[in-house]
């Protein structure tokens, strides 16, 4: 277990110049992206002079690496700056994300795991069954889940679910757990087809190893073999992809939430962008790439703890 | 001889694949008996079914391939129909199997000590972990690893080929069985680990009273290590003797093939002699002599008749015509 620590912590060391990274494309994005946030902050035929001066009370006459540094002294400090949208003019950035982060968390924690309850069971039925109609069925459903986009499949959902048989809540939190059904469901059912696919593969390749036969050569009972044994082995690859995953979901978020009017922060950053609300936008993006990397890591170590092999690397 | 209680008994074994092109006959007729304490050697080129007949011994052949004919009978249990928990039992405890390569056939996310606990606590009934320890380090020191302790924690991609070989023969030898095969289990080593393989299974067999079955497609490993060599061509038995008898009186010309074309020590030559031509495809069904075709010696009755099996000496079976004075096998 000690090489895995180490392994542990390599990682974790090499997860700090990938942040940094991140904090700098956010921080360029202001100088990316058309648009001049002032203009929204200031008066409406604001002469050259008043925008200037509300240039340097923001400290955009600075220099960009002065800027960037004091961007980063405040980053560490928990200060992403504040609000310059209309509707929530001078509150705390942090504040807000704050505020929406645990929906969007709640949302694609319910959505991986759907994703996994449903995708890792369908994958080894279908392997188990190669070639048989039940196989068929499952390929032909994720082939249908994976290429119906979330949007569509949003709607799709709330018609039937809410509309027409009104078991569900259409939209919005209020109806308790249930309202989280069909976003989480949404944002779910692609992957599950993709997570289906993999585990088909990759458990129809190792039922076919020379270990899974010396297996069967000790006289272990089947189930043995393949739930103890081939699960564990046919599992790695798409535990590599959970970090990947995690990505997925959240540009899916930003989807889901604007569909379901689930004020995470996926609808935050929506109704940000349209408001010119820079400082909302970076911080909301920060944080996202921040749990992309969190969650790249933790599938890193994972994988790690499930095949020592990777450890030495 | 006679009085030697056969341990294994396979009588007209035939194992065919049923795939979408046809019907490929891997397995045609294997008449082949073990008795106690021996070891029997099969030796033969590549696809001739030598591991087949292992598998079909053990009835793991591989799906679409099934058992079609013939019986097997391990110590006058038939096995071909034997109910698959009461087959369970069979493996591990009673036929054991050393696989050609360590290295793709253990499992390389678990612990050579986890794996051993596996197949000793399934057969012995042991869940005790101080006794399981013991059992395990008991294994593993029978094959002669250094550091018990330190190997049983170990994954199989920490251990040399050599000593991941060991494991596996640890694994096979367990439980004691009565009849170990090993499939080409020196294959992929390097030379010198081979020998020490050998050696060691070699003594192993002798310790604990097993029988072996070597598959292998090295005359050399065979002469060393077998009482008896069988030597298969095309999903066939053609040659079954005693190793000296067979070395010293080849009687089928595959087998003399065989034996020129493995080169001895402190012979010169100038091109390594070979068998001309290819093995035939066992996807067309013959009605002769499978190897009439590369055979310096073959008559008209030899792509005609299926040559029978016939005693040319003590111990000593041959199928060919040469040998049967050309007369129609009855099978």
């Amino acid at each position: 277990m000690a090489d895995l620590a180490s392994y542990v912590i390599r990682k974790m060391l090499l997860a700090i110049p990938i942040i940094l990274l991140a904090t700098l494309i956010v921080f360029l994005m202001l100088y990316l992206t058309p648009g001049d946030p002032i203009t929204a902050l200031a008066p409406p035929h604001a002469s050259v002079e008043e925008l200037d001066a509300i240039r340097d009370k923001y400290g955009l006459n600075d220099p960009p690496y002065v800027q960037y540094g004091l961007f980063l002294w405040r980053l560490v400090h928990g200060d992403l700056g504040i609000s310059i949208g209309a509707a929530t003019r001078n509150l705390d950035v942090s504040g807000l994300i704050v505020q929406r982060l645990p929906r969007t968390l709640e949302l694609m924690g319910i959505g991986l795991g759907m994703s996994y309850s449903l995708g890792i069971p369908l994958g080894v039925f279908s392997a188990l069954r190669h070639n048989t109609l039940g196989d068929r069925s499952v390929m032909v459903f994720t082939l249908l889940a994976y290429a119906m986009p979330s949007f569509w499949l949003g709607i799709l959902l709330m018609l039937l679910f809410a509309v027409e048989l009104g078991w569900l809540p259409i939209e919005g939190t209020t109806g308790g757990f249930g309202s989280i059904i069909l976003p989480a469901m949404t944002l779910g059912l692609g992957n599950a087809a993709l997570t289906t696919r993999m585990m088909r593969s990759s458990m129809l390749e190792v039922i076919r190893q020379d270990y899974i036969t010396q297996l069967r050569s000790r006289g272990l009972p089947e189930k043995e073999i393949i739930y103890r044994h081939a699960l564990k082995n046919a599992i790695l690859p798409v535990i590599t992809v959970i970090g990947l995953d995690i990505g997925w979901f959240i540009g899916g978020s930003v989807v889901v939430e604007t569909v379901f009017q689930w004020p995470g922060i996926g609808m935050l950053i929506t109704t940000s962008i349209s408001n010119s609300d820079f400082p909302v936008v970076q911080g909301c993006i920060l944080v996202l790439a921040f749990f992309v990397i969190a969650g790249n890591l933790f599938a890193d170590i994972l994988y790690a703890y499930v095949d020592p092999r990777v450890r030495l690397g | 001889m006679s009085a030697r209680k056969p341990v294994l008994e396979i009588r007209g074994l035939r194992t065919q694949f049923f795939l979408r092109e046809g019907i490929v006959t891997a397995l045609d007729g294997i008449d082949l008996t073990i008795y106690e304490n021996e070891s029997v050697g099969i030796v033969g080129e590549t696809g001739c079914g030598k591991s087949m007949t292992a598998y079909s011994i053990l009835r793991l052949v591989p799906h679409p391939g099934r058992i079609t004919a013939g019986s097997i009978k391990y110590k006058g249990i038939e096995l071909t129909t034997l109910d698959l928990d009461r087959m369970r039992s069979v493996r591990g405890t009673e036929i054991s199997m050393i696989f050609q390569d360590a290295s793709t056939a253990l499992d390389p996310v678990f612990t050579v000590g986890s794996q051993l606990d596996e197949v000793i606590s399934l057969h012995q009934g042991i869940y005790e972990k101080v006794a399981l320890e013991k059992k395990v380090v008991e294994a593993l020191e029978l094959v002669r690893i250094a550091a018990p302790k330190e190997v049983m924690e170990m994954y199989p991609h920490e251990l040399s080929g050599g000593m991941k070989q060991r494991v596996m023969i640890a694994l096979a030898l367990s439980c004691s069985p009565s009849m170990l095969i090993a499939d080409e289990p020196t294959t992929a080593l390097d030379v010198t680990i081979q020998g020490q393989i050998l050696k060691l299974l070699k003594a192993l067999v002798a310790k604990t009273g097993s029988s072996m079955m070597l598959i292998t497609h090295n005359l050399g490993i065979v002469a060393e290590t077998c009482d008896r060599i069988c030597v298969m061509y095309a999903g066939r038995i053609v040659e079954d003797a005693e190793t000296f008898e067979l070395f010293e009186h080849p009687r089928h010309p595959y087998t003399a093939g065989l034996l020129t074309a493995f080169p001895k020590l402190g012979e010169k030559k100038d091109e390594l002699s070979v068998i001309k031509g290819t093995v035939p495809d066992l996807m067309n069904p013959f009605k002769g002599c499978p190897f009439v075709d590369r055979c310096g010696k073959a008559m008209d009755v030899c792509s005609k008749h299926r040559p029978s099996r016939v005693e040319i000496s003590r111990g000593h079976y041959v199928s060919c015509h040469l040998w049967s004075g050309g007369e129609p096998s009855d099978g």
